[in-house]
């Protein structure tokens, strides 16, 4: 799983913090930053979660 | 500021829309969207409907066209007329003012939202918490103290709410009667244009004057630290006129929207004794319970406009430039397709959905970190400080806010 963000297009809503905690954080202007970009395999199902659920489609998730 | 009784951009003949629907208005159980749109997502998903005011449009009721229609870009929010597809009078709106979000697309929109966007972030709203609790606490004592029966929308959800943005942006409390007054002007069905445009002046001349007295006496504030910034910074987008407009956006949405949620909220609590018994069972479920009651009520009760920009294709029908298109929250945030189970049946424990209660698309409620941290820090203070509470009046009695843009109840009589 290879996470890739689109920083341009993220609108700070922090879907993604609420959804894959230990994947997404904001920084202090609200902007989405990756916590890690290889996450387990067990946190699969909330990453894809989180990039379904960003209003900005910022998030891209790769399943290798 | 002229009164238009036909859509400017509706090239289609007015002829045409003798025949057509208008949107579904008409609820049956309060908590319930309107029983047509579960007819439309069947038969119809992409529909045209006759607007009130003339002219038509596409009302789209489908989740996954909902969620399509409002992240393409090629709809714009950048509308000519003020909800066409429920006032009879419309007024024509001039181009959005720097800063005005709700119509703005990108990346104009984006330049305006992000110096905003630090003050509404999932960490930031969590270090808010203590203070949201302690004015919860304050409200809830003073409730206890004049006993009831009492309003809980006079009582506790506006003044919470109020209470909050106001900190948060730098507006004296003492100003409520102000902006609460002005906030039910634009929100109502049936203001006129006039009073539309009037309630917008003085809501404009309320905050450039915060405005103009901030930057003389800074303060510890959202609106002193982007006026600082601003001044600082010779190619800031945030002129006076973006200060103002932004100002007047958060102040207005972000009392107003959340109250009628704590409102309907409780209210939707007390007439689920089940789902009340669960979440007092396990004050854990706080969260999800709040996320299933945006989703089951979803306030913005006629949902958001759009107009395409280009001939386009939406969920296999044929749109043209210009034409308008009704994105239905309600109706999305209830179709089985959003994945989950008896979409129409309210049930706290489910693992939350991925509903639309905040829109979607780079528009997306910038507020919903602070909604959702009033809304479960209210919830369950109140029915722990009153497990007794029930309702004062007949529920068939209840004001429905049915005549307003947002949903909820414009009073609700509850004692303990």
């Amino acid at each position: 799983m290879r996470i890739t963000l689109d920083e341009d297009r993220c609108c700070g809503a922090g879907t993604c913090v609420m959804t894959a905690p230990d994947v997404f954080d904001q920084r202090d202007d609200g902007i989405v930053v990756l916590l890690d970009p290889n996450p387990p395999a067990q946190l699969a199902t909330s990453v894809h979660d989180a990039a379904a659920r960003c209003p900005a489609a910022a998030i891209r998730v790769e399943t290798e | 500021m002229t009164e238009t009784t036909a859509d400017p951009t509706d090239s289609t003949d007015p002829t045409d829309t003798v025949d057509l629907p208008g949107l579904p208005r008409e609820r049956g159980c309060p908590f319930d969207p309107a029983p047509g749109y579960a007819h439309l997502r069947e038969s119809a998903p992409i529909t045209r409907i006759a607007f009130p005011s003339g002219g038509s449009g596409w009302l789209v009721t489908r989740y996954e066209d909902v969620r399509a229609l409002l992240a393409d870009p090629r709809f714009s929010s950048r509308l000519s007329a003020a909800a066409p597809h429920v006032r009879t009078a419309v007024a024509a709106l001039p181009e959005p003012l720097p800063g005005a979000l709700l119509r703005l697309d990108e990346p104009e929109h984006a330049r305006y939202r992000r110096p905003v966007m630090r003050a509404f972030t999932v960490k930031r709203v969590q270090q808010l918490r203590p203070r949201i609790q302690q004015i919860v606490d304050e409200r809830l004592d003073a409730m206890e103290r004049a006993g009831g029966p009492v309003d809980l929308v006079a009582e506790l959800a506006l003044p919470v709410t109020s209470l909050v943005i106001c900190e948060l942006l730098g507006v004296s409390y003492d100003d409520r009667e102000t902006f609460h007054g002005l906030a039910g002007r634009l929100l109502a069905i049936e203001s006129s244009p006039e009073e539309g445009q009037q309630a917008r002046a003085e809501l404009a001349s309320f905050i450039a004057a915060l405005v103009a007295a901030k930057r003389e006496k800074p303060d510890d504030d959202l609106l002193s630290t982007l006026i600082a910034e601003a001044d600082a910074d010779p190619d800031s987008p945030l002129t006076d006129i973006a200060l103002t407009v932004l100002g007047s956006l958060l102040l207005i949405a972000g009392h107003e929207t959340t109250a009628n949620m704590i409102a309907l909220g409780t209210l939707t609590l007390l007439e689920h004794p089940d789902q009340l018994a669960a979440l007092r069972e396990d004050p854990a479920l706080a969260d999800r319970t709040v996320e299933e009651l945006l989703r089951h009520l979803t306030i913005i009760q006629f949902g958001l406009v759009r107009m395409a920009t280009e001939d386009l294709t939406l969920g296999g029908r044929s749109i043209r430039a210009g034409e308008y298109v009704v994105a239905s929250l309600p109706s999305a945030n209830r179709d089985p397709g959003l994945g989950i189970e008896d979409p129409d049946r309210l049930d706290i424990t489910r693992t939350p959905a991925a509903h639309v209660a905040f829109g979607y698309g780079p528009h997306q409620c910038l507020g919903q970190q602070l909604a959702r941290a009033e809304l479960q820090i209210t919830l369950t203070s109140l029915f722990s400080r009153f497990p007794g509470l029930r309702l004062a009046a007949p529920a068939e009695s209840l004001p429905f806010r049915d005549d307003m843009l947002i949903y909820g109840l414009h009073q609700l009589p509850v004692t303990w």
